[in-house]
């Protein structure tokens, strides 16, 4: 079946009930987005389907037909980073970094939704999500970091 | 002693205690128990609030009802009432200037409880922390003089009386059930006027936005509930033929964990006993949904349900991160698709740093059109009737109206 | 003869100012490998690799390692390749473990780039005839004061750095990188979607596998029905060897169904049995007992008796990707990707399992998700070994479940501790005794029976004896001692080597029981003594540098002038990791709910002095990384198990901390000791953390909380008793 990933329309060749985890992983080698339970507890496998933060470990590609994904690979380059990946680094939001894109694409799905977001909004919205080498408080700095880049501040 | 309430206009006022009031330790702990059991916490703390200070919205047809601050604070909670007006709020629904109380505030249950348990539930409430917090408007548009002509109709006060035809723990889980835990509240349907329908005690109700099922004989379980069966469920929030508890009744069950086991094999035993059918009809009743559930299960499905669902649901709960087999779920066999919607959507989830089983949210992963489709599978697995208009409750949940 | 003429014989050279070499221990890893080419090789065109035997664990070690190398070899850090863990290609540093990467490989490196430098400067010289005074080192070049310059690939011919390391080197004064908060090399590829882990490796016809673990320790496998599974579209193959059963499938997907459809075909014995209450299971167990410190201290003179006992349950690592590892087997040598915390004690245990030759086996380390101490990875690392070689020339990818990570990791122990102290009439310490009870803290491979998959096999291997970690270091005891000068101090540890449930090292070790325990215990003493925390504290304590970094966070906190609010309070501890390595202070304040128990940490303010900082940055990060994992260590977690399993299986079950309980500050201030020896950070605030949080609970409630988690639930029972 055809997916919208990235703005790019591919093929997959994966079974309907496969999670977007595997196609997204194995298929299409994009490799943010992570398994990490497959229960929809911790968050790091989160990509954004219309705008809508969802559990790809948990979404039938099936479902997905027609709407438009985007993950992590889709927010910048490493020699173009978009705004959210140029506040990760600017706040060196990472201890191993396993939960970030997770967290990146949370954060992009709610200051698309809401740009002017606060602290507390932010820390709200990324209560799916799950570190466990404690980056925290960096993370929350660079999502507020990335709200000001995406409304022009610098 | 049973007695109607007498009297449309005010109550007369009755004056402040004199001074600070201490408590034994013993009957503190006592009534702490008891608001567990009553959940007065629930309904009297906003989310985020502190505790008992009030704020909590309760939506009834007739508007917003806000509960209010019973911290013992002077001026804004209930600081300087006496047992006398606390009983008698509780008793008969009137506050200490003599004001009607709003029915929300389920008096015509609380009504039941012993002088003994209403003397401890005041220590515990007047050895809170007070809390200066105005109390919110209401939005009701009836006046509260109407409420005399209510009580008179529809509020019999009085403790609870024990039926000799059964034991002290059915007694005791009927003391508990119509007193303190005002199930009725929530499970019974309701008139018009918003007061319980006592012939039809406990077929069914409402509570912010979620059916509260039946509990008596029409009870719409596959697998008819037994005391044990109700026991686990209120004890740990899942019970394995049935229901994994959600929406305003996950915070009672939370809430009664705080409750000792005799209490809670007490409530689970009388209200095993509301079903009514003769032993015959449930075994068959149970036998018939162990079958379909069976059958279902070979079932290969919409792909929705096999890609979205069947990992997790088709282990079955005995297996290693399984989950409810979905044909035995009290939710799919409700006479509205409200509460599986919310289910969906919103996942089931322990409070936040509390240990239980975990459902994850499915809303945004699945559009309106696919859970609709879902649901109507998902229904059509239970043998029943089809809900009608599914697309239409699954749009008014999900654009936020309850 | 002069150092010149030395060099100009050429041979083996060794530079040295003062006594024989032989003598004098080599700094860090260097004493076991001393030859300077195991360290830093230039290459002909100018190209530098460094070696490092330890691992990237997300701690930042390859930028600091980057940091120190070119610092001393006066490049830029992007001129430098820098190879980590890898069995055919570095030294062999054991395990990245303890907070000891910088004492050991940082100090090394930092002493072989420097000397290789000095080593190319003298090259230099000998070209350009002129004295090395007048040269020096630029962005990998040798430059004259005349202008005149040679590349450093230009330098190198045959085995220029293929000698012998001295005991001391002429450090670069100059310092660029050190001390600097470079930006992580690593962190770009991890926000853009790179390759970083191993779990992101994809080798062309890989296949994917999955294990069907046993529901609990000790469990056979009866009986397993796997016709139906093998028939499955896209399995290749099921490998059951005894009770170990994996299957292997073209398709990730198509693996973890078929494990699942396996498990529910499987049928288990399960003799064994877990027991219910494990403290008293624990003090019943027979134990080794050391009196680690104070053996002949004098007995506790009569006085007012301070007492109290502390527990700690089995907490698990959790990193939050499962573990993974790639195998491929072919003509009898295995080559295994694996984010093993040891590489080469991984290579001889796998050795042992599959029964090759250890030189057959080539072990190569790839970021995995956090670390935290000994998890799984070495265990599926020798599960993609067994499978591996079930398919020959094919690589296999073995991914754990998260279900199987919860109950099959090595735990932190489970512990108890009991302190007691007397008070003279003056309200002093005239005596303080301290006991810790528990299993060992580390059941590494090293043998093949402490891998899990060697458990199930038909011929299976068994665990080996565990033996505690003497002091210094220890285990269960380390941190038992305590930095304050009590007089009369005692402390003694009781090794407990049967383990009723599977333990290793959890990050910390038995500092963060011991450290809780104690910090809780010194403000007990404190209250008694009329005296306030932090004064006592430093009326115990004459190290200069763990005073400073008591007053810096105590100063910071504005502890002097706190004023107690409702249901607020503040708490304070400090601790030197293993009283060797970095000292951390820790205040902060919180704020109780005694009706929901709910415990919220407001700000917390932090000092930490590592030594020389070589990324201050990194230092900030691995600090507040330990404060907030050991928030949710102490707050909410605890491994559950019934008579037969582990029962929290997963983050419903075990739940960890979210942004709901996140601080509203965490402030980090370090102490950069420049000279000073790099002292390992990442372990510093673990015990700490949890000792100003029970103390902060127990001056806002006036409740003293010694079990933990301090639960919710915990904290609403014993509030509301």
């Amino acid at each position: 079946m055809k997916l919208d990933v990235n703005g790019l329309v591919v093929d997959v060749t994966a079974e309907p009930t496969t999670p977007l985890l595997y196609v997204l992983r194995d298929e299409l080698g994009l490799n943010a987005a992570k398994f990490g339970c497959g229960l929809g507890q911790c968050g790091a496998c989160t990509v954004l389907a219309d705008g809508e933060a969802i559990f790809s470990c948990l979404t039938p590609i099936s479902v997905l037909e027609g709407r438009r994904i985007r993950t992590v690979e889709g927010l910048g380059t490493a020699q173009k980073p978009g705004p959210m990946q140029r506040a990760f680094i600017d706040m060196q939001a990472a201890q191993c970094g396993y939960c970030i894109p997770g967290m990146m694409v949370r954060a992009q799905a709610l200051l698309e939704r809401k740009p002017d977001a606060s602290e507390a909004d932010i820390r709200g919205a990324l209560q799916p999500n799950l570190c466990r080498c404690g980056t925290h408080m960096r993370i929350v700095r660079a999502a507020v970091r990335a709200g000001e880049l995406m409304r022009g501040k610098s | 002693m049973l007695s109607g309430f007498s009297g449309c206009a005010a109550q007369r006022a009755i004056a402040p205690a004199a001074a600070p009031q201490t408590f034994p330790h013993e009957l503190i702990a006592k009534g702490a128990e008891l608001a567990h059991l009553g959940n007065c916490l629930g309904c009297h703390t906003a989310e985020g609030g502190k505790p008992y200070a009030g704020g909590t919205p309760i939506q009834t047809p007739f508007g917003t009802v806000y509960g209010t601050n019973i911290t013992p604070d002077a001026d804004t909670g209930i600081g300087g009432w006496p047992l006398e007006a606390f009983t008698r709020a509780m008793r008969e629904g009137v506050d200490r200037s003599g004001r009607h109380l709003y029915p929300a505030f389920p008096y015509d249950h609380f009504t039941k409880a012993t002088d003994d348990d209403i003397a401890a539930l005041f220590a515990f409430i007047m050895t809170r922390e007070p809390v200066k917090q105005e109390n919110r408007r209401n939005t009701v548009p009836i006046p509260r003089t109407f409420l005399g002509f209510w009580k008179s109709r529809y509020l019999k006060t009085g403790v609870y009386r024990p039926d000799a035809g059964h034991d002290a723990q059915w007694n005791r889980g009927a003391y508990l059930v119509q007193g303190l835990g005002h199930c009725g509240a929530c499970h019974t349907p309701r008139n018009k006027l918003g007061a319980e329908k006592h012939d039809s005690a406990f077929a069914g109700g409402e509570a912010e936005g979620w059916h509260a099922p039946a509990l008596n004989a029409a009870s719409p379980s596959p697998v008819p509930w037994t005391p044990e069966a109700l026991h686990t469920y209120l004890r740990t929030g899942i019970a394995d033929l049935h229901a994994a508890t959600a929406g305003p009744m996950a915070e009672v069950v939370h809430d009664l964990s705080q409750a000792s086991d005799a209490d809670i094999a007490a409530i689970a035993r009388y209200i095993a006993s509301l079903d009514t059918r003769s032993e015959a009809d449930r075994a068959r009743a149970r036998d018939a949904a162990l079958e379909r559930a069976r059958s279902a299960l070979a079932m290969r499905g919409q792909a929705v349900y096999d890609g979205a669902c069947a990992d997790c649901h088709n282990r079955g709960r005995a297996e290693q991160g399984g989950a409810l087999p979905l044909p035995l779920g009290t939710a799919l066999t409700m006479p509205t698709p409200r509460n599986l919607i919310q289910i969906i959507r919103d996942g089931i989830v322990p409070p936040d740093g509390e240990r239980g089983a975990w459902m994850p949210a499915f809303k945004g992963m699945l559009t309106d059109e696919q859970l609709t489709d879902l649901l109507s599978y998902l229904r059509a697995l239970t043998g029943q009737p089809a809900w009608t208009d599914v697309a239409g409750e699954v749009r008014k949940i999900s654009r936020g109206d309850q | 003869m002069n150092r010149r003429e030395f060099i100009a014989t050429g041979g083996a050279l060794i530079v040295s100012f003062a006594l024989p070499a032989r003598a004098q221990k080599l700094p860090g890893s260097l004493e076991k490998d001393p030859l300077l080419d195991s360290w830093i090789r230039v290459a002909a065109d100018g190209r530098i690799t460094v070696f490092t035997g330890k691992a990237e664990l997300g701690q930042g070690l390859k930028t600091a390692i980057l940091q120190i190398a070119a610092d001393q070899l006066a490049v830029d850090m992007k001129a430098i390749e820098l190879v980590t863990a890898d069995t055919a290609l570095t030294p062999n540093e054991g395990y990245t473990a303890g907070s000891n990467s910088m004492k050991d490989s940082g100090t090394a490196i930092l002493n072989a780039a420097a000397q290789a430098r000095e080593i190319l400067l003298a090259q230099a010289a000998k070209r350009l005839d002129l004295p090395v005074e007048k040269l020096s080192a630029q962005d990998g070049q040798i430059v004259a004061a005349d202008g005149r310059r040679i590349g450093y690939g230009a330098l190198v011919q045959g085995q220029l750095l293929h000698v012998r390391a001295a005991p001391e080197s002429r450090l670069r004064r100059e310092r660029n990188l050190i001390g600097k908060p470079v930006p992580r090399v690593d962190i770009p590829a991890k926000v853009t979607g790179g390759a970083a882990y191993v779990h992101d490796l994809r080798l062309p016809d890989m296949v994917h596998a999955r294990i069907v673990r046993p529901p609990g320790y000790g469990a056979k496998l009866r009986s397993l029905d796997d016709k139906p599974v093998a028939n499955m579209a896209g399995v290749i193959k099921i490998v059951r060897d005894g009770s170990f059963l994996g299957v292997i499938a073209a398709r990730e997907w198509t693996a973890v169904q078929a494990m699942r459809a396996l498990r529910a075909r499987a049928a288990w014995d399960e003799p064994r049995k877990l027991p219910r209450d494990i403290y008293a299971t624990l003090a019943a167990l027979p134990s080794q007992d050391t009196v680690i410190a104070g053996a002949d201290a004098p007995a506790l003179q009569n006085g007012r008796v301070i007492e109290a006992g502390y527990t700690r349950p089995y907490q698990i690592h959790g990193a939050i990707g499962p573990a993974c590892a790639v195998a491929r087997y072919e003509n009898g040598a295995l080559t295994i990707w694996t984010h093993s915390q040891g590489v080469y004690p991984l290579r001889g245990a796998v050795a042992e399992l599959m029964g090759m030759p250890p030189e057959r086996i080539h072990c190569i380390h790839m970021e995995g998700s956090g670390c935290y101490g000994h998890n799984a990875a070495d265990d599926v690392a020798a599960d993609a070994a067994l499978l591996a070689r079930a398919l020959p020339g094919t690589p296999v990818r073995v991914q754990w479940m998260r279900e199987d990570e919860h109950a099959w990791e090595p735990f932190g122990p489970a512990m108890l501790s009991k302190a007691r102290a007397v008070l003279d009439a003056a309200g002093n310490v005239s005596g303080f005794q301290y006991e810790v009870w528990s299993n060992t803290h580390s059941s590494r491979p090293g043998k093949a029976g402490e891998l899990a998959a060697a458990w199930s096999l038909e011929k299976p291997f068994q665990p080996s004896p565990p033996r505690p970690i003497p002091q210094p270091e220890g285990g269960g005891d380390r941190n038992a001692i305590p930095l304050y000068k009590f007089p009369a101090t005692h402390v003694t540890h009781h090794f407990i080597p049967e383990m009723p449930l599977r333990v290793s090292a959890l990050r910390g070790l038995g500092a963060y029981m011991n450290i809780f325990s104690i910090e809780s215990f010194v403000d007990e003493l404190a209250a008694a003594a009329k005296a306030d925390p932090v004064d006592f504290r430093l009326r115990h304590l004459d190290d200069p540098r763990a005073r400073a970094v008591i007053e810096f966070a105590a100063e910071r906190f504005g502890w002097r002038t706190y004023a107690k609010r409702n249901g607020n309070g503040r708490g304070f501890a400090f601790a030197r990791y293993k009283n060797l390595a970095a000292y951390a202070a820790i205040a902060m304040e919180v704020a109780v709910e005694r009706d929901t128990g709910e415990l919220r940490v407001l700000r917390v303010v932090a000092a930490v002095d590592s030594g020389e900082a070589v990324n201050p940055d990194g230092i900030r990060n691995q600090i507040e990384g330990g404060i907030l994992q050991s928030l949710s260590w102490t707050t909410f977690e605890a491994v559950m198990h019934d008579d037969r399993r582990i029962t929290s299986r997963d983050w419903g079950t075990y739940p960890i901390l979210r942004f709901s309980h996140v601080p509203q500050t965490v402030e980090v201030h370090v102490i950069d000791r420049p000279g000073e020896h790099f002292l390992g950070t990442g372990e510093a605030a673990q015990g700490p953390t949890a000792g100003a949080l029970a103390n902060a609970l127990a001056h806002a409630t006036g409740v003293r909380v010694r079990d933990l988690p301090l639960s919710a639930r915990r904290l609403k029972q014993v509030l509301s008793a």
